[in-house]
């Protein structure tokens, strides 16, 4: 499995992740149901407003669901950054991941690696992490 | 007339991959009762030590159970629970 991207998405994401730093950024992209095809992107607020963590507000994960339903979409990727560690799943991501047929995809804006950053993509089924290609389409 | 009660992707496996079905009680804890005697295994992952999961969101008509008495919170024929996993990591 491979995620394809738009650039335009992996920029704002990452723009996203630099502009809520300190804390953990998050939200998803959208596609019609079926597709796999990543076209909608939906920053979500981190409720937790942490460093560390990030959980969407029930409130607004509810309301999602209710929107993807309405427009017959499907969730193709949820996204989350880390802001001081290596943009891979943690243990609490691996614990917490619950739609399986997402694209899980992480970024990093640490420090150590700047200018740099990571932009990578993973599918986590069953408490198995598998990273995949990420192919960025401009 | 019961309760419809709509699950989540990652429970399907307990519900033959069904996205909705009907369980009955007074309360929602009556109800998980009801749903893990129709599909078994299912209540294991809404509870843990007789309690709601921190990470399972349940929605009554869509309100947040935890304001309206968590397991205590009564359900009633016509009604429509919703189960959604969290979305959180670190």
């Amino acid at each position: 499995m491979t995620l394809e991207i738009s650039r335009s998405f992996v920029d704002t994401i990452l723009a996203q992740s630099r502009a809520e730093y300190p804390d953990e950024c998050c939200g998803v992209i959208l596609g019609p149901a079926g597709s796999g095809q990543a076209l909608r992107h939906k920053p979500m607020v981190n409720a937790a407003h942490s460093p560390t963590f990030y959980e969407f507000d029930p409130k607004d994960l509810l309301g999602l669901y209710r929107e993807v339903d309405d427009c017959d979409e499907e969730i193709v990727v949820i996204y989350h950054s880390h802001t001081e560690t290596e943009a891979y799943p943690s243990r609490t991501d691996i614990a917490y991941a619950g739609e399986p047929g997402a694209h899980y995809v992480l970024v990093s804006t640490r420090k150590e690696i700047a200018p740099a950053t990571e932009f990578r993509s993973y599918r986590i089924v069953d408490g198995i992490v598998t990273e995949e290609p990420v192919v960025i389409l401009d | 007339m019961s309760i419809e009660v709509r699950i989540p992707t990652i429970l399907r496996p307990y519900t033959k991959d069904l996205k909705s079905v009907e369980a009955t009680g007074a309360t929602l804890s009556d109800l998980i009762t009801n749903l893990d005697s129709q599909y078994a295994g299912i209540g294991e992952r809404l509870l843990e030590n007789g309690a709601l999961r921190r990470f399972i969101n349940i929605y009554i008509n869509d309100e947040d159970v935890r304001f309206l008495g968590g397991l205590q919170a009564p359900v009633k024929d016509g009604d429509s629970v919703t189960i959604l996993p969290a979305v959180a990591g670190g």
